[in-house]
């Protein structure tokens, strides 16, 4: 043993178990508080993220526009259940992963379109990119992408919510990569001893970009919320429902007693880490395995099978979230790039700016 | 609506991609989101996805085949679809599909394209002149910096001393204005460097004008295009006159005081006796006339430098400095103080007429106490002239100007006249000059008092 | 007027600024119930309880952080470092969030929040306790930088600060908390970008901030001693700068001698030389001199560290050099 343990520091050989995905839960969507009209919306939104994405994987290959492209495919039910469970002015913060929170939000597919083709329509005028998307308007505070820098600004966030005694609350994504962030466990210490009405969730996808997550983290993620005597839990991302049943007790409580809570979300990414990833830490069989768990087919099939809609009405949605993620791409097309002069806004700058001449 | 797989960027700095393996063939169905083919990057082994569904109607790339970013790869569309329009001058074969690149309406690629193609013309322009060739040849990636200097150095003798010099900014700009040849100057700062205390000090030797001149005269002696300059000989007139004001101007340290008189007075006086029959005057005769009572008042103006001592002169002999076609003399009105205005302006204009004539005497000439120089007639507002040795002071006297005066509260329409003093600091000092301008002021705002 | 600490004029700006603004906050490290490291925030617990003043614990980087995405949500932190040599743990959050999100967002929000804290060095505390930060926070967009060096500077550039929308460093010493000055009683404030010329005289132009600006005050007193008259200009703010004023001084005096803490290389006195350079250079009469802390660490060693500091002497050298009295 011990001379096996000198061949290497970092564990190898390990990869990310769909076992470790909790059981979903077998509630009903009206035990969970959710109408039957609630469901096709939410199935609209999933699916919007999802084709929204696979567009812009398309033209980034096609060389339309440069910068990184994180898809978020495989995940839409955190946020999709995220956006359903919070108040339209609860404060939402999260990671460069960030397009299906942003859409889930309430972002027009338009401006986060054209904010990948860097256009001055684009969400945050072109000059944030895939990974900075904002929509402070919509409590949607942006696409961060130093990992781990943004938990302690969810923190933050908080914290002025409750010096403000607004009864808003805020929820910080982050992914499993951020758990090893310093970031985070000072953070984690603050927001415990000042009880900052904060969701903290970690996106658990398996992998820090090509380290699976057995490989990176020492113990169970959620379990990092222990030390600080914050309360936390596991929760399975790739089922809309079992979010849902999740979160919604969290967040009750968070906003009732004002503490933090670490949710550690398990999750699946389909997609390589970036769009250059050639994937080759995990195995064709291990993606197959998650994606019979899809949660986009799952909800679907829910759908179906509790009548709430027909197969037809269900593509009709698809075929009207085709279009429209077609009409994205042309709506980001053409407009316009930004001006010149939006180099120098946005930002302070000296007014006899001696630097440029 | 049948859509053609082109090759995707699978990696930031792919430029084509080799088919390493395809997952479907021609005639199977496929789902948005299957993995159809698998590329051999630059980087990596990557999926190729489908983004929409459909039937494989034509793989174009065959397995093996290297397809540029861009290029088509396979069709996918509707069973049976007419793809002919799609094919079109693309029968299989990923080399093949190059042409197509251009089609592409990826704007980056054509205006690359363009651009490639604007070089090749221009490469294939240079070679057709020797002279593109022989740069080619002598130009050195590495030393051409250096040998583009070797060059203009070569060519460029006469500035190469300037440049060479050391001198700060500030004393560089100092010297321009001045007119000042900085090899010329000897630099006192770090390493030679000329500074701003050097040019302030600077005072050329005849020795070393002689040594400025020898170069100079060498340059234009060079034969190069001669109908760019005419060479004009150098009288004698102006021989004297580059020695003597040359001489006064870099030995006599000057300065200069300007004061501005109040003529109003000086003018009415000139319009009473101008009335008078047979009677001339004129505003210089006028200055002539104060300056000589002037000077009467204050003897240390009326001096010269001998070296060991300084002589005051007991006579006041002012000298007017007169413009002719080959530069200008100074005759002198003898006893200036004890004459009349009108006497004064007569002498003035017999002596000036003579100097046009080139019939003065030297001893016309000789004997000033004191000179004065007057642009008025010119517009010249105020100016500085240089010291006639060997006076110890000049007067440059400026035009009179129609000015706006506060009289008693209000702006009434005014007279001013601008004199400037050039004294040698050696004889006179600043209050001896101050005092001396006090004295011509209040004789010419009050002319009847130099009848007294 | 009355006459103020150094300390106590921060400490006012702070307090009526608090008073007149709810959304005004102070965290930091002993910042409450210790009552500040160097008592600048004395008795403002008291005053303004613990929602408002804040003990954090030793987490720069988390606190730093917690400020700006409460900035971003509409309060006004004052984040105090107990020294900047500490601030480097929690540097990312000041240059990558604070300097950048309103940018990133396309002008969304805005983050209006003031770190402050000693700067650079305060005697023999040895390397990692003596750095002066200026240049390198002035190097990045988005953040503005002062460091006062007398207490009514002080008080009116902090209130600007607070009062800014965009993040801004906000620099002091250890060294200077126990300065004395007359301060007016009433309210004022002082813009940034505008300098002071502290000394007038025709010789040379000593540009020194902060902490030096003591130095170059001394180094001119003996100067006058000898005849040379120096300008000194205290700029103030390193970002907006006053090179307006430098340069129409430098026109005046043909010299310049830029005094900075900061170590030379890529440092302030590199930026202003270079400015010097291109928009004055036909009124130079000598190269621009620097007086920095050297390109090292600052040593322990009570000769090593004085050989390190600039002292009056370096810079009077450098005015010789300039005014070619070597």
């Amino acid at each position: 043993m011990a001379k096996k343990a000198d061949e290497t520091f970092t564990p190898t050989g390990k990869v990310y178990k769909s076992t470790t995905l909790p059981k979903p839960t077998r509630k009903k969507h009206t035990t969970l508080g959710l109408k039957d009209e609630d469901l096709m919306p939410v199935f609209r939104n999933m699916y919007l993220q999802r084709r929204f994405e696979e567009r812009a994987a398309q033209m980034y290959q096609k060389g339309k526009f440069g910068g990184f492209l994180h898809l978020y495919i495989g995940q839409e039910a955190v946020s999709a259940s995220t956006v359903h469970v919070l108040n339209d002015d609860d404060d939402i913060i999260s990671a460069y992963r960030v397009h299906g929170l942003a859409l889930a939000r309430g972002t027009s597919p338009n401006a986060c379109m054209a904010e990948l083709y860097g256009k001055k329509t684009g969400c945050s005028k072109g000059k944030g990119g895939s990974m900075h998307f904002f929509d402070v308007e919509r409590h949607f505070w942006g696409g961060h992408a130093i990992v781990g820098a943004h938990i302690p600004l969810g923190a933050g966030l908080a914290m002025a919510n409750k010096y403000k005694k607004n009864g808003r609350i805020a929820i910080c994504f982050f992914g499993d990569g951020a758990v090893d962030q310093g970031s985070l466990n000072e953070t984690f210490n603050m927001a415990q001893l000042w009880k900052l009405p904060v969701v903290f969730v970690v996106e658990n996808n398996g992998y820090s970009m090509g380290t699976s997550v057995e490989r990176h983290s020492a113990g169970q993620l959620h379990k990092r919320g222990e030390a600080y005597g914050m309360k936390n839990g596991v929760a399975n991302g790739m089922d809309f429902l079992s979010m849902v049943e999740s979160l919604k007790d969290v967040v009750e409580e968070v906003r009732e007693t004002s503490e933090p809570y670490f949710m550690e979300v398990k999750t699946y990414r389909y997609r390589g880490h970036s769009m250059s990833d050639p994937q080759n830490y995990r195995t064709k069989d291990e993606l197959e395995e998650f994606r019979s768990f899809d949660p986009i087919e799952r909800l679907k099939d829910y759908i179906l099978k509790e009548k709430i809609q027909t197969q037809k009405e269900i593509d009709e949605v698809i075929e009207e979230v085709d279009q429209e993620v077609l009409d994205a791409i042309d709506f980001a097309e053409k407009s316009d790039a930004p001006d010149d002069h939006e180099l120098f806004e946005d930002i302070y700058v000296q007014e006899d700016f001696p630097f440029h001449k | 609506m049948a859509i053609v797989i082109d090759m995707p960027k699978l990696s930031d700095t792919m430029e084509e991609g080799v088919i390493a393996k395809w997952n479907v063939k021609e005639g199977d169905t496929v789902s948005s989101g299957d993995i159809i083919a698998e590329v051999e990057t630059d980087k990596a082994t990557m999926d190729v996805e489908a983004f929409d569904p459909g039937t494989v109607l034509k793989i174009i790339a065959k397995e093996g085949e290297s397809v540029p970013l861009g290029g088509k790869m396979a069709i996918i569309g509707e069973e049976g679809e007419d793809i002919s329009d799609l094919l079109d001058g693309d029968d299989g074969g990923g080399k093949k599909s190059e042409p197509e690149k251009k089609k592409t309406d990826d704007k980056k690629e054509e205006s690359d394209s363009g651009k490639s193609a604007k070089k090749d013309s221009e490469d294939g322009d240079s070679e057709d002149k020797d002279s593109g060739k022989k740069e080619d040849e002598e130009f050195d990636p590495l030393f051409g910096e250096l040998e583009d200097d070797k060059k203009s150095s070569a060519s460029d003798d006469e500035g190469e001393d300037e440049s060479r010099i050391k001198v700060s900014p500030l004393a560089r700009k100092m010297a321009k204005e001045q007119g000042i040849k900085l090899s010329d100057v000897k630099g006192s700062g770090p390493n030679g460097r000329i500074v701003k205390k050097d040019i302030e000090s600077y005072e050329p030797s005849s020795k070393k004008e002689a040594k400025a001149e020898a170069p100079s005269g060498k340059a234009a002696a060079k034969p190069s295009d001669a109908s760019n300059y005419e060479d004009v000989p150098i009288s004698q007139m102006r021989k004297v006159i580059a020695r003597r004001l040359g001489e006064s101007k870099f030995t006599n340290p000057h300065f200069y005081e300007t004061i501005d008189i109040d003529m109003k007075k000086a003018i009415e006086v000139r319009k009473t006796f101008n009335e008078m029959p047979d009677v001339k005057v004129s505003f210089n005769d006028m200055v002539v006339k104060a300056c000589a009572v002037a000077l009467r008042r204050n003897p240390k103006v009326n001096s010269s430098w001998l070296g060991d001592v300084i002589r005051r002169h007991k006579d006041v002999h002012v000298a007017v400095a007169v413009a002719v076609d080959e530069g200008l003399l100074t005759p002198v009105v003898r006893n200036t103080d004890s004459k009349g205005f009108s006497e004064i302006g007569a002498e003035v204009k017999e002596l000036a007429a003579k100097a046009r004539d080139k019939k003065l005497q030297p001893d016309e000439m000789e004997g000033s106490t004191f000179t004065i120089s007057n642009l008025g007639m010119f517009g010249i507002e105020e100016f500085t002239a240089i010291i006639n040795p060997p006076n110890a002071c000049i007067l440059a006297v400026g035009a009179i100007r129609d000015v706006p005066v506060v009289e008693d509260g209000k702006v009434v329409p005014g007279k001013r006249m601008k004199v400037t003093l050039s004294s040698d600091h050696r004889i006179v000092d600043g209050a001896t000059a101050a005092e001396f301008l006090q004295t011509l002021r209040s004789l010419l705002e009050n002319p009847m008092s130099m009848l007294l | 007027m009355s006459e103020k600490q150094f300390r106590e004029a921060i400490r006012e700006a702070m307090v009526e600024e608090m008073r007149k603004d709810d959304t005004i906050i102070l965290m930091g490290e002993e910042v409450a119930e210790y009552n500040g490291a160097y008592k600048v925030s004395q008795n403002m617990l008291d005053e303004f309880g613990g929602k408002r003043v804040i003990d954090t614990p030793i987490s720069e980087l988390g606190f730093s952080g917690i400020g700006v995405g409460a900035a971003m949500n509409g309060l006004r932190p004052i984040i105090e470092f107990m020294t900047f040599n500490f601030a480097v743990v929690g540097m990312d959050q000041i240059i990558n969030n604070a300097a950048k999100i309103r940018y990133m967002s396309g002008g969304q929000l805005k983050i209006p929040i003031v770190f402050r804290g000693p700067n650079a060095s305060a005697g023999q505390l040895g390397a990692t306790h003596s750095v002066a930060f200026e240049s390198l926070y002035a190097h990045i967009p988005g953040l503005k930088v002062v460091y006062a060096s007398e207490p009514y500077d002080a008080k009116g550039l902090l209130k600007t600060a607070i009062r800014d929308d965009d993040p801004v460093i906000f620099l002091e010493s250890e060294q200077m908390y126990g300065l004395k000055q007359e301060i007016p009683d009433e309210e004022y404030t002082i813009p940034f970008g505008k300098g002071k010329i502290k000394r007038e005289g025709d010789d040379v132009t000593i540009v020194a901030h902060g902490k030096m600006y003591h130095v170059a005050k001394k180094a001119a007193e003996e100067l006058a001693k000898d005849g040379v008259e120096a300008e000194i200009i205290d700029p103030r703010s390193m970002k907006p700068f006053d090179f307006e004023m430098v340069i129409e001084s430098i026109k005046k005096t043909n010299r310049c001698v830029i005094v900075d803490e900061s170590h030379p290389f890529a440092g302030m006195a590199a930026e202003i030389g270079f400015i010097i350079q291109r928009d004055a250079f036909d009124y130079l009469d000598a190269p621009v001199q620097r007086v920095t802390v050297p390109d090292a660490p600052a040593p322990f060693a009570k000769n090593l560290f004085d050989l390190w500091l600039p002292d009056a002497k370096q810079v009077i050298d450098a005015v010789n050099t300039v005014t070619y009295r070597n």
